[in-house]
């Protein structure tokens, strides 16, 4: 009787476990996106940023940039400018920490000055473009809670749709609806709503391919801002993975070196 | 600087150019700017001799290459002025010629440089190594080149700095015809010196930085000749004299959130009495301010000096208070307003700078200062007809 009842409550057990709620599936998949893109160590790549009005009059930036991946913290970046000419040399170094506030620096060349500056800085453009500095930052899993929200076809592409919610402080979005790819696990779409829960911006990444054979990247991300006609259009270029970048190509003197 | 130094520098760069390509090298570009000035005066000049508005026009170029493993640079950077009312604010010089070499956890830096120490806005006060060229602006942003051997040594308790200045630079000042000099010229061509060996003393300096969580330290001391010269009254002008000096300096800023607190603490010995100065404050900003991407930054600081009255600097007892606008428009614009009042009745300095830029090549950026409620005698008084606005348009490349 009692090996009966045991059997029946074993059959009966899987039905009875509360299915995976959206927040766990959301979390999940954004996990697996995080655990994939993982272990590139070390990237550097060079940057066209296309800026639109809404006339369509184009000005453009070249940027390079340098990123490394800490173990138990967020990236490491460095960015260049290399036009327009007058910030040419301006440089910037970004230590990104999941939970509390990043740490930056600019430096001025013209000065040969380096400055600690505020990281409270997320939602304000970079450079004049679509992009706030939000966007371009190292994204960290625990800088947001996620929900899953359905699957679609996008572009001929599966993906899951996944609702991501900001958990730091003086972000300029309510939410983001991130469209992931099912089979790279890398974003196709975000969609931005600003702190009216309007929606403020579209991201879309194109050309993506696949380096070391595991990491994808794409070629080129365009950012529409509905509210006001403008975009940007951002261009990666020359992608290369572990090319025996270290901490110290990322300290305060290496910011001065960038040239 | 004698030409015949110069010269040879120059003879050292055109063989570094001439061998670039046959080292193989990995990058090596030129860029720099080209700018003309133009300042009006609102009132007439103290002493008749004194130009009224003017033009000017200055060159800067740049060349650097770095070798295929990025161990090793060369870095050039000149500048020439040439001014129509000052002769004497027509000058040239080398502002940088320097070999850098990267190691594992070190750095060495060798020739003519360029270093900048810390992190008030109102005035730097720990920023020693470089002289102030003053002729350019008497706000004491531009600076000489200065021939250094520099060590660094990066550690995980900071970094450390070490530094031998074989040769000094002399502070730049206006001439006969040129504004912002007070009611005498300085005759620069009458520089005395406490030292024996003159601008070839050999000073040397230490600093020790690091950025530890939300600070940023740093701790110097320096020995050897005062960047900052006595003014010697000599009847129809004054004679810059250098003293030996050792001076220690502190610098911090906590970064908390939207916050920046900054401190700069100094102690000279050797120039008069021994003496502290500080200049302390925060800057507080608020970013993307309704969503329209316009940053506000207001900026306070508090300006000691332990002399004084007798201080040689007019900032003995001041407060700054004042507002960054940045756009962070495609154009990059940016307003800075600032006041400085001294608090004991002495003036007020009101400072306006603009700048943006215009196309994909220049910047127009715009000045002006106003010097207001002056106390007969005091130092802020020796400028009050030099009230400009200046324009300067630059073309990069």
């Amino acid at each position: 009787m009692k090996t009966r009842l045991l059997i029946l409550l074993l059959i009966l057990l899987p039905l009875s476990v509360p299915a995976q709620t959206p927040e766990e599936r959301g979390l999940e998949i954004a996990r697996e996106a995080d655990r994939r893109d993982t272990g590139w160590g070390d990237m550097q790549a060079t940057l066209e940023m296309i800026l639109r009005n809404r006339r369509g009059d184009e000005s453009r930036r070249q940027i390079r940039s340098r990123a490394l991946e800490v173990e138990g913290d967020g990236d490491k970046t460095l960015i260049v400018f290399d036009s327009p000419a007058d910030v040419k040399g301006t440089a910037f170094l970004s230590y990104t920490h999941a939970t509390r506030p990043d740490d930056q620096w600019l430096y001025l060349p013209a000065l040969r000055r380096v400055k600690r500056i505020s990281s409270a800085n997320k939602s304000g453009p970079f450079m004049g473009s679509e992009f706030a500095y939000e966007d371009i930052s190292s994204q960290e899993l625990e800088k947001y809670t996620y929900r899953y929200l359905r699957e679609e076809v996008v572009d001929g592409r599966k993906t899951f749709v996944i609702e991501r919610i900001p958990q730091y402080a003086h972000s300029g979005y309510t939410r983001q609806i991130v469209w992931i790819d099912q089979e790279m696990y890398q974003p196709l779409k975000v969609e931005f709503y600003d702190r009216k829960n309007s929606l403020l911006k579209t991201l879309t990444y194109h050309d993506y391919r696949q380096y070391l054979d595991r990491y994808w990247r794409p070629a080129r991300m365009e950012m529409v801002n509905h509210q006001t006609g403008k975009s940007t259009t951002l261009l990666w270029k020359d992608y290369r993975f572990r090319t025996g970048l270290r901490p110290r190509d990322f300290d305060r003197n290496a910011l001065k070196r960038a040239r | 600087m004698g030409m015949s130094r110069s010269t040879g520098r120059l003879a050292v760069l055109a063989l570094l150019l001439a061998l670039a390509p046959a080292v193989g090298a990995a990058r090596s570009e030129w860029s720099g700017n080209i700018s003309l000035e133009y300042r009006a005066f609102v009132q007439p000049p103290l002493d008749p001799r004194q130009h009224g508005d003017n033009l000017s026009g200055a060159f800067e170029p740049r060349w650097f290459y770095e070798s295929d493993d990025g161990r090793d640079s060369l870095l050039f950077e000149g500048f020439v002025r040439e001014d129509q009312g000052d002769a004497q604010r027509s000058h040239a010089d080398l502002r940088e010629l320097l070999w850098e070499r990267v190691g594992e956890d070190w750095e060495l830096r060798v020739g003519i440089g360029k270093i900048f120490w810390g992190v008030t806005e109102s005035q730097h006060l720990v920023d020693i190594i470089n002289q102030t060229d003053l002729v350019e602006n008497f706000d004491r942003e531009d600076k000489l080149g200065q021939p250094m051997v520099n060590l660094s040594l990066v550690r995980d308790w900071g970094t450390l700095d070490i530094f031998v200045l074989p040769g000094f630079r002399e502070r730049t000042f206006p001439g006969v015809a040129g504004r912002f000099r007070g009611s005498l010229p300085v005759s620069t061509g009458e520089a005395r010196y406490e030292s024996a060996d003159g601008d070839r003393h050999v000073d040397y300096a230490l600093r020790w930085s690091r950025s530890i969580g939300d600070w940023d330290l740093g701790l110097s001391w320096f020995r050897g000749t005062g960047r900052d010269p006595d003014l010697l009254f000599a009847g129809d002008r004054f004679i810059p004299f250098y003293p030996q000096i050792e001076q220690l300096g502190v610098d911090a800023q906590a970064t908390l959130d939207s916050w920046l607190w900054k401190l700069e603490v100094i102690h000279r010995r050797g120039q008069g009495a021994a003496y502290w100065a500080a200049t302390g404050g925060f800057e507080y900003t608020l970013y993307d301010v309704g969503g329209t991407g316009l940053d506000v930054g207001m900026l306070a600081e508090y300006l000691y000096d332990e002399r004084g009255r007798a201080a040689p600097t007019p900032f003995d007892d001041d407060v700054l208070a004042g507002v960054r606008l940045a756009f962070n428009d495609e154009q990059s614009s940016e307003i800075l307003f600032g006041l400085i009042q001294d608090l004991n009745g002495d003036g007020q300095v009101i400072n306006l700078e603009a700048s943006r830029r215009l196309g994909e090549r220049f910047r127009l950026e715009v000045e002006a200062r106003w010097f207001r409620d002056t106390r007969a005698g005091s130092l802020v008084d020796s400028l009050r007809a030099d009230d400009y606005m200046q324009a300067t348009l630059g073309w990069y490349f």
